[in-house]
C-alpha cells in the first residue's frame, strides 16, 4: 500500500493521479484550497478503492504552515512514499506585466511555495533514504516567451531547483521527477482554443504514475514535447526575440 | 475546436458555444451571467438534435465524473451525472454488480441515461433505467438545488426522468444495481422465419430469460418478411471468481473507424449481402453458448466511431413502439414499406416491451413492440419514407423515440407525447435544445 501526499489535489491532473493510486488501494493525503471540491475528490477516490483518505484545506502560498502540513501528513499516513506537488496558477500575462504585486504573486504561487515545500520534503526523504518526489513544472519553463514569461520563469526556476535537488538526493536513493506537461485540457486552460497538441489530464496522470514508479528524472508529457522543446531551445536568441507565438 | 455532433451527425447545426463543467460550482458561476440557452451534453450518443442546441450553449458534463458513494452490500451507487456506464461497469462488475438497465452502448453518461429514460434487452423484466433510480439532484438556472425522488419533489422527479435534459442540470444520480455471480451470459440464438414466429418466441422467452432482442433482415420481402435471429440470455448462475477476468476480455480488440467512409459502403446491394450472410451464418436453428457480457450487450462498442461508416452525410435511426393490440399488423406494414423502398440497413432491431409503465412524463417505452432501424441519409426519399412510417405508427397509437429522432414533425410529437404540455411547465426557463425548439414551435 503506497502512502501518497498530493499538494494541489483539486487540479485536474492531480485528481486524475489520485484516482490511479486509489485504484491500487493507496492511502491518500490530499491538500487543496477549496473545501467543497476536496470533499468531492475525497468521495470519488474512496469509492475507487483508496484505503485511507485525508483531506486538508490550505492555501499553499502561505509557507509558514508548510512544516506542520508535512508533519501532519506523514503522521496521518504513518510515513510517506510518494509526494506530488501539483499546485500553481497561470495568471494573465498582460495583467502581470502591468503590476509588480501580481507578478510577484505568480512567482510566489509557482516557485516560492514549491521551494519551501521541497526544502522540507527533501530533508524528510533524505533521512528516510527512500521515496519519490514528483513536481509538475511546464514546458513553459524551457524558454521565456512574451506570452507567458512570468509563469515560465517561475517554472524554469523550479526546474533548476529540482535538478540540484535530484543531484543531492540521488545518493540517498530518493528520486526527483520533473514532469513537464505541454498543453493540457484542464480548467486552468479553459479559455484556450484546443488543437492537436492538447492532452487530456488522464493521459498525463498515467505518465506521471509510470514515471514515479520508474524513477525517471525529466519527463515531457506527451512525449513529443521533448522534441518540440528541443527545437524551440535551439533557435538562436537574435531570431527568437523577433518571433510571435500563437499562445 | 471540433464541432459537437450528435451520433447520427444530423442535423447540422450552426456552431454552438461549449462550456466544460468540472465542478458543480462551474454551473452556478455560469448561470449568474446572462447568456444564450443552455443544454447539458454528455457523450453525444443521442442520434438527432435532442442533444444539440442551435445558437445555444452546450454544457459539457463529462468533467462531472466523480463517484460519490457505493454501497457494495446492497448495490446502491451514487455518482455525478457525467460518469459513463462504461466507468460504472469497470467499478462494479468486479464486486459482483451490474447495471440495472443498459442500452446497446456503454458510452453514455448516467445523466443521459436518465434524461432519455433508456431501456435495454431486459425491459420485460426490469422496465427502464428510470425504474432503478432512487433519487437525483437537479440544479436550476436560478441557482436553486433540489433533491428529487418518488417522495421528495416527485413531480420534478417524473419530469426529469426522460426529461431530455431540459429540466435543469442533473448533478448526481443514485440508483440500484443488479446482482451478478459471473461476467458470462448464457445465450441462445434462434433463427426465425417471420413475424408470427418472433411474437411466439417473445412470449415463450419472457418468463425464463432476463434479456431478449432480435435482429431482423429488413430487406427480406414477401414470404421472408420479418425473418431474423432471436437472442435471449441470462447472467450465468454459476458463481465464478473471474469477474475481474471478464473485465479484461472487454478491453481487448478495439478498432476504430478512422475516417468517414464513402457512401458506397452503405450501398443497398452491400447491405443486402450483409443481411443475407448474417442470417445464414448460423446454420443450426438454435445455438446455445456462454459469452462474455460485453459482446452480448455492446457488440458495436468494439468498433469506435462506427457512425462514420455512413459517411459525412450522416444517418437516421427510426425507432417506434406500437401497442400489442395493433402490433403485428403495424410492424408488418412498416417492414413492407421499408422493404419496398429498399432503404433499410443492417441494423434492424425488434423487441417487446413489458407492461411496466415508464415513470417519466416524456418516457418513450410503453407496453408493445419496438422496432429500430438505421437509414443512411439519402435525403428526400428517406424523409418521405419516415412520413409514411409515422402515418402507420400514429394510426396504431404508437410513439417514436426522441433520443433517435432528427425529423419528427411538431404534430407527430404531440401525438406521441400527449403529456408534453404538462412537461413544458417543468422545463428550466434557460434550458432548450434544437429538438425542443423544433417540436414546440407553433
Amino acid at each position: 500500500m503506497k502512502r501518497v501526499l498530493i499538494l494541489g489535489a483539486n487540479s485536474a491532473i492531480a485528481a486524475a493521479v489520485a484516482r490511479i493510486y486509489a485504484n491500487d488501494g493507496a492511502a491518500l493525503y490530499l491538500i487543496g484550497r477549496d473545501t467543497s471540491k476536496l470533499a468531492a475528490t475525497e468521495h470519488d477516490v474512496k469509492v475507487r478503492g483508496a484505503s485511507i483518505v485525508v483531506t486538508i484545506a490550505a492555501d499553499l502560498v502561505d509557507t509558514a504552515k508548510h512544516d506542520d502540513l508535512i508533519k501532519e501528513a506523514a503522521t496521518a499516513l504513518g510515513g510517506l512514499d510518494v509526494v506530488l506537488i501539483a499546485h500553481g496558477e497561470l495568471g494573465i500575462q498582460s495583467d502581470l506585466q502591468a503590476s509588480v504585486p501580481k507578478t510577484l504573486g505568480i512567482i510566489a504561487s509557482n516557485f516560492l511555495s514549491q521551494v519551501s515545500l521541497l526544502t522540507l520534503l527533501a530533508n524528510y526523504f533524505e533521512a528516510q533514504k527512500s521515496g519519490s518526489i514528483a513536481v509538475i513544472t511546464s514546458v513553459a519553463g524551457d524558454r521565456g516567451r512574451k506570452s507567458n514569461y512570468v509563469y515560465g520563469a517561475a517554472k524554469g526556476g523550479l526546474c533548476v531547483f529540482l535538478s540540484g535537488l535530484r543531484n543531492r538526493l540521488s545518493a540517498s536513493g530518493v528520486s526527483v521527477v520533473d514532469i513537464r506537461p505541454g498543453f493540457v485540457d484542464t480548467p486552468m486552460t479553459a479559455s484556450y482554443k484546443k488543437g492537436l497538441l492538447w492532452a487530456k489530464p488522464d493521459q498525463v496522470a498515467k505518465v506521471i504514475v509510470e514515471s514515479i514508479k520508474a524513477g525517471r528524472d525529466i519527463v515531457y508529457v506527451p512525449w513529443f514535447w521533448r522534441w518540440i522543446m528541443l527545437v524551440i531551445r535551439s533557435i538562436p536568441e537574435w531570431k527568437f526575440k523577433r518571433m510571435n507565438w500563437p499562445s | 475546436m471540433t464541432r459537437l455532433e450528435s451520433w447520427g451527425r444530423l442535423p447540422r447545426t450552426s456552431d454552438s458555444e461549449a462550456f466544460s463543467l468540472h465542478w458543480q460550482s462551474d454551473f452556478l458561476n455560469l448561470v449568474r451571467r446572462k447568456g444564450t440557452t443552455l443544454l447539458p451534453y454528455g457523450l453525444g450518443r443521442s442520434y438527432g438534435d435532442s442533444c444539440l442546441s442551435d445558437h445555444g450553449t452546450l454544457l459539457l458534463t463529462r468533467g462531472l465524473d466523480r463517484f460519490i458513494s457505493f454501497d457494495v452490500e446492497n448495490g446502491i451507487i451514487r455518482c455525478e451525472a457525467g460518469v459513463s456506464l462504461a466507468e460504472i461497469l469497470k467499478l462494479v462488475v468486479p464486486k459482483g454488480w451490474f447495471l440495472p438497465v443498459t442500452p446497446g452502448t456503454k458510452f453514455v453518461t448516467v445523466g443521459g441515461a436518465v434524461a432519455n429514460d433508456v431501456h435495454g434487452k431486459n425491459h420485460h423484466v426490469d422496465g427502464t433505467f428510470g425504474h432503478a433510480v432512487c433519487s437525483l439532484e437537479l440544479i436550476r438556472s436560478d441557482g436553486s438545488r433540489r433533491e428529487c425522488s418518488r417522495i421528495q419533489n416527485h413531480d420534478v422527479f417524473y419530469a426529469t426522468i426522460g426529461g431530455l435534459g431540459l429540466t435543469g442540470l442533473i448533478t448526481w444520480v443514485e440508483f440500484k444495481l443488479k446482482k451478478i455471480y459471473s461476467t458470462k451470459i448464457d445465450q441462445e440464438v434462434i433463427k426465425f422465419g417471420g413475424l408470427s414466429d418472433f411474437f411466439a418466441l417473445s412470449r415463450e422467452s419472457e418468463h425464463n430469460f432476463d434479456y431478449t432482442v432480435s435482429w431482423i433482415d429488413c430487406l427480406a420481402s414477401r414470404e421472408n418478411l420479418g425473418r431474423g435471429l432471436f437472442f435471449r440470455g441470462n447472467h450465468a448462475k454459476t458463481p465464478t471468481l473471474d469477474l475481474q477476468a471478464g473485465m479484461n476480455a472487454e478491453t481487448r480488440t478495439k478498432v476504430r473507424v478512422p475516417f468517414d467512409l464513402p457512401s458506397l459502403a452503405m450501398h443497398p446491394l452491400a447491405v443486402k449481402a450483409f443481411n443475407l450472410a448474417y442470417y445464414h451464418k448460423q446454420l443450426a436453428k438454435n445455438h446455445v453458448s456462454q459469452v462474455p457480457y460485453d459482446p452480448f450487450f455492446y457488440p458495436l462498442d468494439a468498433i469506435h466511431d462506427w457512425n462514420r461508416i455512413y459517411g459525412k452525410r450522416g444517418f437516421f435511426q427510426y425507432q417506434c413502439v406500437v401497442p400489442f393490440t395493433s402490433g403485428t399488423d403495424a410492424i408488418r406494414d412498416i417492414l413492407s414499406e421499408i422493404s419496398k423502398a429498399k432503404l433499410g440497413s443492417f441494423l434492424a432491431v425488434l423487441k417487446t416491451f413489458g407492461d411496466k409503465p415508464s415513470l417519466g412524463m416524456m418516457s418513450f417505452s410503453r407496453p408493445g413492440v419496438t422496432l429500430a432501424l438505421d437509414f443512411a441519409n439519402t435525403g428526400d426519399e428517406v424523409l418521405k419514407l419516415f412520413d409514411r412510417l409515422d402515418g402507420i405508427t400514429t394510426a396504431a397509437a404508437g410513439s417514436v423515440y426522441i433520443a433517435k429522432d432528427a425529423r419528427m414533425s411538431a404534430s407527430s410529437f404531440r401525438h406521441y407525447y400527449p403529456r408534453w404540455h404538462e412537461f413544458a411547465h417543468f422545463v428550466d426557463p434557460r434550458f432548450s435544445s434544437s429538438f425542443w425548439q423544433r417540436v414546440t414551435k407553433l
